[in-house]
C-alpha cells in the first residue's frame, strides 16, 4: 500500500512540476466561471435556479473537456515510461506491475479531482456570491456534478491507461486517445441521434435507448447529472431523454465505475503480460 | 562461497528468433564482471532476465540464492541495484527528489540520498531540476540511485556512455570500492579498452550465445592468441636480430629501431631468453599480451564460424 502511495505522490508532484495541474485548474476554472457568470440565459423560462443551470452547463462542458484532459494525462502513462526507460528502472525496485498502474492512476485521479474541485468550486462560489444558488437542489446537484466529474475523469483515465498499455509507441497511443475521445464524446451521440431520427415508428423501446446511452461512459455522466435536477431535463438534450427513462440514479454511477475498473484491470493485465 | 548469481541453460525467444541461447554463468561475491557483446548480442536481455523483468523461454536463474521472479522477489530487489542503458528521468524533479522517491520504494534511509549524491559529485546540483543536468550528471544520478541500499549485486547497462574520461575513472573507482566491500557488479559495455583493466571476469555474448566466460588470463590462454614481443634496438642491428630471432618467431613489424615479434604464449620465455642472449644490442623489451579487443574479436569470430 505504501508503494502505491509513493507512486501516486510522485505522479502528483510530477503534475505540479510540469504544470499539468495548473493548466487543468486554470482551464476548468476559466471555462466554469465564464459559464457561471454569462451562462444564466439558458435558464430562460425554466424553473431552474442559476446554480442548477450552471450545473447543466458545466456538465456539458465536463463531458467534452474532462475526457480529453484525462486521455491526454493517461496516454503516456505506461508507454511513455517504457520509452523513457523509467518503467524498467521502476520495476527493478520492489514494485509490482499492478502497483505501478494503480499508483500512477490514483495520482492522476488526484490531479483531476483537485482541478475539478478548485475549478468548478470557483464557479459555484461566483454563483453563490451573485445570489443565484440558494436552492438545496442546486447545491446537491453541484456536489454530485463534482463527484461524477471525478468519476468521469477516472473512467477516461483508465481508458487512457488501457490504450497506453496496448501501444508500443507514444505517438500511436496519443492518436488512439484522440480517436477514442472523438468516438465516445462526439460520434457516439450523433449515431444515437441518427438512430432516433430513423426510428419514426418508435421501435426502439426507452429502456433499450437508455441502455445504449449508458453503454457510453460520457453519456452515463450526462444522464446522471440530468436526473438530479427536475427543471432542466428539458434543456438536457439527448441525455435529458435518457434521464427520463432512467429508473435508478445509481446506474450511471455504476456504469462509470464499471468502465474504470474494467479498463484499469485491462491495463494491468496487459502490462503484466508485456515483455519489457 | 556461494554464487551471487547463476544461470543455467538460459534461452530467450521472441517468436522464432532466439535472442539468448543456452547461457550458463555463475559468479561469486566481490567480482566486477564485464558483459561484452555487439549491439543485439543479448546483453540487455540477459540483464533483464537476471533482474526478473523478462521471463526466460527456457532455463533457470538464481539471484542471491533465490528466483528473481519468485514470491520473495521484493527481498531480492532490495539487494540489487540497476542502471538501465538509457534512462530519462522526469525532467521536472530535482536529483534529490528522485533519489528520495527511489529510496522510499526501496525502504532505504533517506540520509543515504545525500551521501550518495555526494559520492557522485552531485551535491551542488542536488536541488536543481534534472532537466538542467548534463548527460554526465544524469548518468551519475543513475549510478547514485543504483547504489541505494548498499546493493550486493549491481547491474549497470552501458554505464559510462556520455561520461568524460575523469568521470569514467571516478565511476570505476566507485565500482571498485563496492566490489572491494564484497558486492558484485555486472557492467555491460562496448568500451573494451576501459573495461579491460577493471573487470576481473569477462563474459562475451555473440548472437545470444555465451562465446567466452572467465578471467582475462583464462580467456588469453584459451584463445591461444600470440603474445607480442616489442624490442627497441639499434637501427644497424635490425637485420642481425631479425635473422637471429626471426628464424623461430615471426617478425610482424619493423619501424626504425622498433621490432615486433609474435610468439605463442607457451614460447614466451623462450623468446625472452633468446633476446637476453643478444647481449647489448637490445635497449628495451616489452611483452604485450593479447588485448581484450583481440580476445573479443577472436571469440566472436570463432563463435560465428561454428
Amino acid at each position: 500500500m505504501i508503494v502505491i502511495w509513493h507512486l501516486a505522490a510522485k505522479e502528483v508532484r510530477d503534475g505540479l512540476r510540469n504544470r499539468w495541474v495548473a493548466a487543468t485548474v486554470l482551464t476548468l476554472a476559466g471555462l466554469a466561471l465564464t459559464l457561471a457568470l454569462l451562462g444564466a440565459a439558458p435558464g430562460g423560462g425554466t424553473k431552474a435556479s442559476a446554480l442548477s443551470v450552471t450545473v447543466v452547463s458545466l456538465s456539458s462542458l465536463s463531458v467534452y473537456l474532462l475526457p480529453l484532459i484525462a486521455l491526454m494525462l493517461a496516454y503516456d502513462a505506461v508507454v511513455g515510461e517504457l520509452e523513457r526507460g523509467t518503467l524498467l528502472l521502476l520495476l527493478s525496485y520492489p514494485v509490482k506491475r499492478w502497483q505501478v498502474v494503480l499508483g500512477k492512476f490514483l495520482g492522476h485521479v488526484a490531479i483531476l479531482a483537485v482541478a475539478i474541485v478548485v475549478g468548478y468550486g470557483s464557479a459555484a462560489l461566483a454563483v453563490l456570491a451573485t445570489g443565484g444558488g440558494d436552492d438545496a437542489e442546486g447545491v446537491t446537484a453541484f456536489a454530485a456534478l463534482c463527484g461524477s466529474s471525478i468519476l468521469l475523469g477516472a473512467a477516461f483515465l483508465a481508458l487512457g491507461y488501457l490504450l497506453s498499455a496496448m501501444c508500443e509507441e507514444r505517438a500511436r497511443a496519443a492518436g488512439l486517445a484522440i480517436g477514442l475521445w472523438l468516438f465516445l464524446v462526439v460520434i457516439y451521440d450523433l449515431g444515437l441521434l441518427g438512430l432516433l431520427l430513423l426510428d419514426a415508428k418508435q421501435a426502439i423501446a426507452p429502456p433499450l435507448f437508455a441502455g445504449l446511452l449508458l453503454a457510453n461512459p460520457a453519456d452515463a455522466f450526462r444522464v446522471f447529472n440530468m436526473t438530479l435536477i427536475e427543471g432542466v431535463r428539458e434543456v438536457g438534450g439527448l441525455a435529458g431523454l435518457g434521464a427520463e427513462a432512467m429508473p435508478n440514479r445509481a446506474v450511471p454511477i455504476a456504469v462509470l465505475l464499471a468502465w474504470t475498473l474494467a479498463a484499469l484491470g485491462g491495463a494491468t493485465a496487459l502490462l503484466a503480460r508485456r515483455e519489457l | 562461497m556461494s554464487n551471487v548469481f547463476e544461470t543455467h541453460g538460459l534461452t530467450k525467444r521472441y517468436g522464432t528468433k532466439a535472442v539468448l541461447r543456452d547461457v550458463g554463468v555463475s559468479v561469486g561475491a566481490g567480482h566486477c564482471v564485464a558483459l561484452l557483446g555487439h549491439n543485439g548480442a543479448g546483453k540487455t536481455t540477459l540483464l533483464k532476465i537476471l533482474l526478473g523483468l523478462t521471463v526466460p523461454s527456457e532455463g533457470h536463474v538464481s539471484l542471491l540464492g533465490r528466483d528473481p521472479r519468485g514470491h520473495d522477489a521484493d527481498e531480492v530487489r532490495r539487494a540489487v541495484g540497476y542502471l538501465p542503458e538509457s534512462v530519462t528521468f522526469p525532467p521536472g524533479m530535482s536529483g534529490r527528489e528522485l533519489m528520495c522517491f527511489y529510496a522510499r520504494l526501496k525502504r532505504v534511509d533517506l540520509a543515504q540520498c545525500d551521501t550518495l549524491l555526494d559520492k557522485v559529485d552531485l551535491t551542488a546540483a542536488a536541488r536543481n531540476r534534472v532537466k538542467t543536468y548534463s548527460k554526465g550528471m544524469r548518468q551519475r544520478l543513475g549510478l547514485a540511485q543504483a547504489l541505494l541500499g548498499h546493493p550486493r549485486l549491481l547491474f549497470l547497462d552501458e554505464p559510462t556512455n556520455g561520461l568524460d574520461p575523469p568521470l569514467r575513472r571516478q565511476f570505476y573507482d566507485i565500482i571498485r570500492s563496492l566490489t572491494g566491500a564484497g558486492s558484485t557488479a555486472v557492467v555491460s559495455s562496448h568500451m573494451l579498452t576501459e573495461i579491460e583493466a577493471r573487470a576481473d571476469l569477462i563474459a562475451i555474448l555473440c548472437d545470444g550465445a555465451l562465446a567466452a566466460f572467465g578471467t582475462l588470463d583464462e580467456l588469453r590462454t584459451s584463445s591461444h592468441l600470440p603474445y607480442r614481443l616489442r624490442l627497441q634496438v639499434q637501427v644497424d642491428s635490425v637485420g642481425a636480430i631479425a635473422e637471429a630471432i626471426g628464424r623461430d618467431f615471426a617478425l610482424d613489424r619493423v619501424d626504425g629501431g622498433v621490432m615486433d615479434f609474435v610468439c605463442p604464449m607457451p614460447d614466451k620465455m623462450a623468446i625472452v631468453r633468446r633476446v637476453a642472449a643478444l647481449n647489448g644490442v637490445v635497449r628495451d623489451v616489452d611483452i604485450l599480451p593479447p588485448r581484450l579487443e583481440d580476445i573479443y574479436a577472436h571469440f566472436v569470430d570463432e563463435r560465428r564460424s561454428r
